[in-house]
């Protein structure tokens, strides 16, 4: 099995969104690679006749109809106007 | 006052008015005052809550009597959820930063049925973050202790569940098991554990982890009571679509166990390994036949586990971006960083084929190996971890060797089939011992009737660690 290398790690850190500092990056590198060498025995199982799981239920295309309801909403945090209230964004200009 | 404990005991007390639920409610809420600064099951107590359920079920009491238990099948049990079940009102964090103002808008389907039911609230308990563990050291919250000795770790992830249940801070707890959650702080807490089939209970409202393995369990310190809650919190509700309702499957008349030849692996603790074969023989003697079976994909299962799972994960942890509710991806901790980053690898281009395909089709193979041997068995019967709990920081820095602390219980859900945990004994040392049952796709009643079999041939009695 290959390696991995810091720029693995910096690569799939920024696909995912997840910003990493460099005391991070080597203890993940050393973990992550010794977890995807572990994983990698599954290349000895002959699997060329094999098909792929990915759910155990066999159900299909379950439908519902979509509803908007308030109780539905993501949160019950303070709100304004309907509104999630969150920290500012943006900051007022300083050069004015 | 000494609590009841088990359902059937809380409500002959409650019907002969030993006590009211009031004073249950009372007494459980100060043992946790007591008792769980030194535990940490807990996140959250919902007192006033309670206070308020309990009120209900004591009216309900004076104005119907015992018709009440009729149409309140679980009148007067008190219940902790993980804190990764939605519950309207009542702050919700997944044992993550990222959630710790999180104050949902409803609640989970199975939190509405065991209300439904008659059930009491009292708190959400503590869990490694996100459900990412083996021993409750990933809480963003600080690690839940085992109530028997509190050195040692009360397994993970739904640690504070079980170990609310071993403290006798609720007479029921509910957890989640994507990869022994349920079953393995079962395990570690000398409690009843059930991971039911995937596809039986609802996961509507309950934070996911891992989509294709999450099932939505509980804790009990009898059989017979998590075959009651079973029967609550099973089947379809609309929501979530992976629903179905399990048919009665007819039992065969005379039971068969099969032993797995692969789970008595390299490094199995010598009194782990003891207490399967005493069960074994419990179940010989009361005429089960035993025979030996193969499950040859085994040793794959964690590997096929650790990129199906983090993959998932990948996915589910990809809304938390701090802009809809929580806070932002800095607040994940070291444990959720590293599931993101190993899930996102193996989706990502040029590695998809090698790692998640492949993982998926040996997920099969793992599968074909369970429906050859209940061609065979009934049911299956393990060892749920391959040591009893081990002590706290044992394995915190080396991920690997926590990962391997689910090889006995992952395949379960890769196959989708139910498990149930039930405490054997404790070892030399005091701490506790057990093991799991094993059954084909919604053979919940099979495991059931084999748990209540083996607490009746035992004269099993409950015990609490504090």
């Amino acid at each position: 099995m290959s390696k991995l290398t810091k720029k693995d790690v910096e690569h799939v850190a920024s696909l995912a969104k997840l910003s990493i500092s460099d005391k991070e990056l080597e203890k993940y590198l050393k973990q992550l690679d010794e977890i995807v060498n572990y994983i990698g025995e599954l290349n000895e199982v002959d699997t060329e006749s094999t098909e792929p799981t990915s759910q155990t239920t066999g159900l299909e295309n379950i439908f519902r109809p979509d509803e908007l309801k308030p109780q539905q909403s993501l949160s019950d945090e303070e709100t304004h106007n309907g509104y999630f209230k969150v920290e500012a964004v943006l900051t007022e200009r300083t050069d004015k | 006052m000494n609590l009841p404990l088990t359902i059937k005991e809380t409500q002959a007390g409650l019907k002969e008015k030993k006590f009211k639920a009031a004073e249950i409610v009372r007494e459980y809420l100060e043992r946790i005052k007591k008792h769980d600064k030194g535990i940490n099951a807990f996140l959250t107590i919902s007192e006033e809550q309670a206070f308020e359920a309990a009120a209900k079920v004591d009216r309900l009491l004076e104005n119907s009597g015992e018709d009440a238990f009729n149409q309140y099948p679980l009148l007067g049990v008190t219940v902790a959820y993980k804190d990764l079940f939605l519950t309207k009102g009542i702050r919700t964090t997944a044992g993550s930063k990222v959630l710790e103002s999180f104050v949902p808008a409803y609640s989970a389907t199975v939190v509405e049925r065991l209300q439904k039911a008659g059930c009491i609230l009292v708190g959400k308990t503590n869990c490694d973050a996100w459900a990412h563990g083996a021993s409750g050291e990933n809480s963003d919250f600080g690690p839940t202790k085992n109530p028997w000795q509190p050195e040692f770790v009360p397994g993970g992830s739904s640690s504070g569940s079980a170990a609310a249940i071993a403290a006798n801070f609720s007479l029921i707890a509910c957890g989640t098991d994507t990869g022994g959650s349920v079953r393995q702080p079962a395990n570690f807490c000398g409690v009843v554990g059930l991971k039911p089939t995937y596809g039986v209970v609802s996961r509507y409202g309950i934070i996911a982890m891992a989509s294709s393995l999450d099932s939505v369990g509980h804790f009990a310190r009898t059989v017979e009571d998590a075959r009651r809650i079973f029967e609550i919190t099973k089947g379809e509700d609309g929501y979530d679509g992976t629903l179905v309702n399990p048919k009665a499957k007819m039992q065969n008349s005379k039971l068969k166990i099969g032993i797995p030849k692969e789970y008595f692996i390299e490094g199995l603790d010598k009194e782990v390994e003891e207490s399967i074969l005493n069960a074994m023989e419990v179940f010989r003697k009361e005429g089960i036949e035993i025979v030996e079976v193969s499950l040859p994909h085994t040793k794959y299962a964690i590997s096929v586990y650790y990129i199906v799972q983090p993959a998932e994960v990948s996915s589910n942890l990809g809304r938390y971006d701090g802009v809809r509710y929580g806070n932002d991806r800095n607040s994940f901790g070291a444990e959720a960083k590293r599931r993101i980053m190993l899930g996102t690898y193996v989706l990502s281009a040029g590695y998809y084929d090698a790692y998640y395909l492949k993982a998926m089709k040996v997920r099969s193979k793992i599968i074909q190996d369970f429906e050859q041997a209940f061609e065979e068995v009934d049911a299956i019967l393990a060892p749920v971890s391959p040591t009893p709990p081990f002590k706290l920081g044992e394995k915190a820095d080396n991920p690997l060797q926590m990962y391997l602390a689910d090889i006995l219980t992952v395949a379960g859900n890769l196959a989708g089939i139910p498990g149930l945990a039930i405490p054997s004994g404790f070892t030399k040392n005091g701490l506790p011992l057990g093991f799991q049952l094993l059954g084909p796709r919604f053979s919940e009643e099979t495991l059931f009737s084999l748990g209540e079999l083996y607490q009746k041939a035992t004269d099993y009695q409950p015990k609490v660690a504090i």
